[in-house]
């Protein structure tokens, strides 16, 4: 028989993976930004 | 303990009992899972899809990355007024079968944070949009996400059996907002690629809402089905299914496109007539029927709009294969 698991733990790493895809999609939104700003200034 | 509370228009309404509150223990903050739920991929993926074809099939063409950034700010703003619009209708998901898995009735997000989500998105997919492509765009994509989330989420919806008809409008912005992001300006072709989607949208989610129809009765929601009845709401899929035919062949008739795209359109648009023609004629047996020619003509519209709006793209793309008005 396993032991359930500790809510705080689980509260923690569902935080966790939320600022883990918030830091993904902050660090793909600074690229495409540069991207852009690369495709504006050479047109 | 955190409640989500009834919206206020849906049930008065239609004259209806409100659905229960939802009341659920948050015991646990919303996962990313939780989140991307809320965003309707699935509705989402049709929005790209047609949005991509709407800026593919624009006789100008842009850089990939604006292309792409384009694309990403048409998704995002579809994710935002989809999470407004769970955030409206909580206490109605939870009285519907198809629905009540959703974060919001199933307890697992609070409505705050999924009124801000979609508040946040909303708001970053238009600003990145009039900076990185143009205001145009930008304005014709706020109209669609308040077109979505307000005109059709809060005030059609719960008011009138005609919501999906007049609300079919703002699944329609995504082509005219991905070729306005290549050209820059409004021209026929993207009007009549909103027409065709305009006249999909009600046998769409009419022959949804047949096989469905005790959900939306359940909770209030006056679908065609629920207030004119079943009879009415297969003759208007015959009729719009029609409609859509013309429609569909006018981007060739108009020389906007060549004989791939209307061929192509004659095809698909024949065989959903027939299907309508058999949903159109038919009554339903009894509570043992399955429905099965409402399912495949719901199941052949997704398919269909997929196809349809490749073979515009491919008349595009082919050398030779026809010319963009």
């Amino acid at each position: 028989m396993t032991d359930p698991i500790d809510p705080e733990v689980q509260r923690k790493q569902v935080i966790a993976q939320r600022n883990k895809a918030l830091a993904l999609a902050l660090a793909g939104l600074v690229i495409l930004f540069f991207l852009i700003t690369l495709v504006r200034v050479r047109a | 303990m955190k409640k989500v509370l009834s919206p206020p228009l849906a049930s008065a309404a239609a004259g209806i009992a409100a659905p229960s509150l939802v009341a659920q223990d948050h015991t646990l903050p919303a996962s990313w899972r939780d989140f991307f739920d809320l965003t309707k991929p699935g509705v989402i993926s049709l929005v790209v899809f047609t949005g991509l074809c709407g800026l593919l099939a624009a006789p100008d063409h842009i850089h990939p990355v604006l292309a792409f950034t384009a694309i990403l700010c048409i998704a995002m703003g579809a994710a935002g007024a989809a999470a407004l619009n769970q955030w409206w209708e909580a206490d109605l998901d939870a009285g519907m079968k198809r629905t009540a898995k959703r974060p919001l009735p199933a307890g697992r997000m609070d409505k705050i944070s999924a009124r801000d989500f979609g508040v946040g998105l909303s708001a970053g997919s238009v600003l990145m949009m009039g900076l990185a492509i143009g205001w145009l765009a930008a304005a014709i994509l706020a109209v669609s996400i308040f077109y979505y989330a307000v005109v059709y989420t809060i005030w059609l919806k719960p008011r009138t059996p005609q919501n999906i008809v007049i609300g079919g409008g703002a699944g329609a912005f995504p082509p005219l907002i991905g070729w306005v992001a290549a050209t820059g300006h409004i021209s026929v072709m993207p009007i009549v690629l909103f027409a065709i989607i305009f006249m999909w949208t009600p046998p769409h989610f009419w022959a949804l809402a047949l096989f469905v129809q005790s959900d939306y009765a359940k909770v209030g929601i006056p679908m065609m089905p629920v207030v004119a009845g079943e009879a009415s709401t297969r003759k208007q899929i015959l009729a719009y299914a029609a409609v859509l035919l013309l429609t569909s062949l006018v981007p060739w008739a108009i020389g906007g496109t060549g004989a791939i795209y209307g061929i192509s359109a004659a095809v698909l648009s024949g065989v959903f007539l027939l299907l309508s023609v058999r949903v159109g004629l038919r009554r339903k047996t009894g509570d043992d029927d399955t429905m099965k020619p409402e399912k495949q003509l719901f199941a052949y519209s997704i398919i269909y709009l997929f196809a349809l709006f490749t073979a515009l793209v491919a008349d595009r793309l082919i050398p030779g294969a026809g010319a963009m008005a």
